[in-house]
């Protein structure tokens, strides 16, 4: 059923088909509507779960932890220092490997405040262990949340589903609401390997030594560092679930979303620039216009940002002469963190000899705190890089007004 | 209408193994062991950061025989919260859920969340054992710890601030069920957690568990420290249930008797208050008295 | 042989005795049990076990004569100073040693 709703509300459909059990729930902008929506759908009974109005983030996800680890399927939303302030949790859900699901309208951070969008909310958790997935329009909100839910309990690993605040949240745009049935077929129920139980008695997530130690029936049990270890190992891993979740969700759907990057002009393009969220989609109509001018752009938008794809990121970067990397985000001190990451795969897979001469890579920082991004300024930014320009310093910021 | 429970009707059943990492002579031992059993088999343990989460072993090995959820120190009530809510949305009934955190995880650094989930009336116990101050992390002083105690970051003067009223904020919530309770009163405690489990909504129940080395005593004599809290009056045992007071237990007996012990006696058992002169053991002598002089009045017979 | 074996993905322990060895080697003083001062032991009936009560270990038994499990005794005293007729003394635990010698 084709719908015109906004980028929050989409969100909202997605984890009312996927029958979350529990929802907890704290107001920040601009996910708020978010779980307002989740509220009403509980209330008037098109949804059962149970919805703990929490009394702050950190305990928001406090509560989906335990829910997950109870054998509930859980469920969260928020922006900026509302993650922030859950940080903490993020490394727990992740470390007990609980398929807790939370959407993140992504903000920029204080000090000093601004509601506005930019990426350095999520960007910056990416070493916590959670699954980030960017949409970049509301088709891909409601399904992404339906594919987290997927991945999440197939890897046991939690899953943040991100897109931009203001820009997504809350414009509205027509997308397909799945069937229920359909959603049902793709998403079965939650079946956990192992959830609080008084017949089956475990103390979970104590204190963990350096050394293995042996259990009691002598076997040898993890250190904490097999823990981590295994975190990373399935997360590497969860590179292969995401594709095969994207597979099957178009199965099932009949759709044709991809996994991990859409491509946009890129066969014979000569530069690709590179981004995640709306701002890939925006890019798109500055590839048309440089493409007017003789300039071969493409435009990559990147959907899973964690695990890092590098070897459908080098395979795709393979044979370019030029890589922009546009981000709302910064690793103060170095560069945007996409950057960073592509330019250690390119890095990685250069050993690979099919890879050929690396290309060169740019990055720009952008729209931090919600500052307009005009198309002008992009073409402007990205005409000179392709004609040859003078290199500048490394990261470039575009729309300062300093 | 339960019958009051003695030494011999209490469950025989363990809920803890031993040569578990407590301390010798372990306050929170007592009532964790004695709590279990009021709480039984059918029971969610939820712990935070605490001496309880080094009780209760560390990985592989349990030394509890409950289910337990390790969580991050300022959310107990919200995880206590999140297995109600699962539990619900299941279907799975019977089971109680009870958070057991220290003083340090509720007064200080777990209030918000405790605070939440009273107003949000959550139907768990959370329990809270009051060894007062940090003793997990080596005897750092808490919001609950004592005027005058030293502590590693209280060590030369002692706390200069009195001790949090943790159940009177809990009060102050209106939840129907507020208790206080102690190591050395353990049939005091376990009927109070077998009421607790009967009443819907929120249920607090506050344990002063006396601490060897963090309070500076031979570990033999945790009872004795713990009933002098109570017969020198620094020490209540009492319950509110649905807004109405009473005096329990050894309390109560002081009513009758209309006579407390010097709380003189309490305080030289422990190397924490060495530091106090005179006139301060005078000020919480005075402080008692007031107290226990309108406790007198209102409960005139 | 690595610990992948074991199977888990998390920190999920089990429960079982002994999470910190044998707390029994903790002790420098360990409890002995004069039956003939102990309640239930002379009376043959169930009876006082305050030893029981207070135990924060639960290394005594409620039986008749109540039995303390020395593998796992910290040795704290707290049996010793509760027990109403003193029927309970702590010992050097390494006179016993010598003597089991």
């Amino acid at each position: 059923m084709k719908v015109i709703e906004s980028g929050n509300v989409a969100a909202a459909l997605g984890v009312k088909l996927c029958r979350a059990n529990v929802i907890a729930a704290y107001p920040i902008t601009p996910q708020t509507p978010l779980t307002e929506k989740l509220s009403e759908f509980v209330e008037s009974g098109q949804m059962k779960a149970e919805y703990i109005p929490v009394e702050s983030e950190h305990s928001a996800l406090g509560v989906c932890i335990a829910a997950s680890s109870t054998g509930a399927r859980a469920f969260t939303a928020t922006s900026a220092n509302g993650l922030l302030y859950m940080h903490e949790q993020l490394h727990w859900a992740a470390g007990a490997r609980l398929p807790i699901v939370m959407c993140v309208a992504n903000r920029g951070v204080g000090a000093p405040w601004t509601v506005w969008n930019d990426q350095q909310d999520s960007l910056s958790q990416r070493d916590t262990g959670w699954i980030q997935l960017y949409a970049a329009d509301h088709q891909e909100i409601i399904d992404s949340v339906i594919k987290a839910f997927y991945v999440a309990e197939r890897t046991s690993i939690p899953v943040m589903v991100c897109y931009d605040g203001y820009i997504l949240s809350h414009t509205h745009m027509p997308f397909e609401v799945p069937d229920q049935e359909k959603v049902d077929a793709f998403l079965p129920p939650f079946r956990p390997g192992y959830a609080l139980d008084p017949d089956k008695p475990a103390n979970l997530n104590t204190v963990t030594l350096p050394e293995t130690r042996n259990n009691i029936r002598g076997e040898t049990a993890h250190g904490y560092m097999e823990l981590r270890y295994l975190l990373h190992e399935d997360m590497r891993n969860a590179i292969d679930v995401v594709g095969e979740a994207g597979q099957r969700f178009n199965d099932v759907f009949s759709s044709s979303g991809t996994a991990y990057l859409d491509m946009y002009k890129c066969d014979d393009a000569t530069f690709v620039a590179v981004a995640m969220g709306s701002l890939s989609l925006h890019l798109r109509v500055v590839a048309d216009i440089l493409r007017d001018e003789g300039i071969k752009l493409g435009i990559m938008d990147l959907k899973l940002y964690r695990p890092f794809p590098d070897k459908v990121m080098a395979d795709a970067l393979k044979g370019k002469e030029g890589v922009i990397v546009m981000e709302k985000a910064i690793s103060y001190g170095y560069a945007g963190p996409l950057y960073s990451d592509i330019c250690s795969a390119l890095y990685t897979h250069a050993m690979d000899e099919s890879l050929g001469d690396l290309p060169f890579i740019y990055n720009y920082i952008l729209g931090l705190g919600g500052r307009a991004i005009r198309t002008t300024d992009l073409v402007d930014a990205i005409r000179p890089i392709c004609t040859g320009g003078a290199a500048k310093d490394q990261p470039a910021w575009i729309g300062l007004k300093l | 209408m339960q019958s009051k429970p003695t030494i011999l009707t209490l469950p025989e059943e363990e809920f803890v193994h031993p040569g578990n990492r407590a301390c010798s002579g372990c306050g929170l031992g007592i009532a964790y062991r004695i709590g279990l059993k009021a709480l039984g088999k059918d029971t969610i343990v939820v712990v935070p950061p605490s001496c309880l989460t080094v009780l209760q072993g560390l990985y592989p090995v349990a030394a509890t025989k409950l289910p337990s959820l390790n969580v991050t120190f300022a959310s107990t009530a919200a995880a206590a919260s999140g297995v109600l809510a699962a539990l619900k949305s299941l279907g799975r009934e019977g089971i109680t859920v009870v958070g057991w955190a220290g003083d340090g995880g509720t007064s200080d650094i777990g209030l918000q969340s405790l605070s939440g989930a009273a107003e949000r009336g959550e139907d768990f116990i959370y329990i809270c054992y009051d060894n007062e101050g940090y003793m997990n992390t080596g005897v750092q002083r808490s919001g609950t710890t004592p005027m005058g105690a030293l502590t590693t970051n209280t060590p030369i003067f002692g706390k200069a601030q009195d001790k949090k009223n943790v159940p009177a904020i809990m009060r102050a919530h209106e939840i129907p069920y507020v208790a206080t309770s102690c190591s050395a009163y353990p049939l005091d405690l376990f009927t109070k957690i077998e009421k607790a489990k009967t009443i819907r909504g929120t249920k607090y129940i506050h344990i002063l568990t006396p601490c060897p080395p963090g309070w500076g005593y031979d570990p033999r004599y945790t009872v004795k420290v713990g009933k002098l809290a109570v017969e020198t009056g620094m020490y209540d045992l009492y319950e509110v249930e649905n807004g109405e007071f009473k005096l329990t237990g050894a309390s109560r007996k002081l009513l009758d008797k209309r006579k407390l012990l010097p709380v003189e006696a309490y305080l030289k058992m422990q190397t924490r208050f060495k530091t106090m002169r005179d006139e301060h053991i005078k000020q919480v002598q005075d402080r008692i008295n007031k107290r226990w002089d309108a406790y007198f009045e209102r409960f005139k017979e | 042989m690595g610990s992948r074996e074991c199977g888990q993905i998390t920190s999920h322990s089990e429960p079982g005795p002994g999470d910190g060895g044998r707390t029994g080697s903790w002790r420098v003083l360990r409890p002995v049990i004069n039956l003939d001062a102990c309640i239930p032991s002379r009376r043959k009936v169930e009876s006082c076990f305050i030893c029981w009560l207070y135990c924060p270990d639960g290394v005594i038994t409620r039986t008749i004569p109540p039995s303390i499990d020395y593998e796992y005794c910290k040795g704290c005293g707290i049996c010793a100073e509760e027990c109403p007729t003193k029927a309970i003394t702590m010992v050097e635990e390494t006179s016993v040693a010598l003597e089991e010698k």
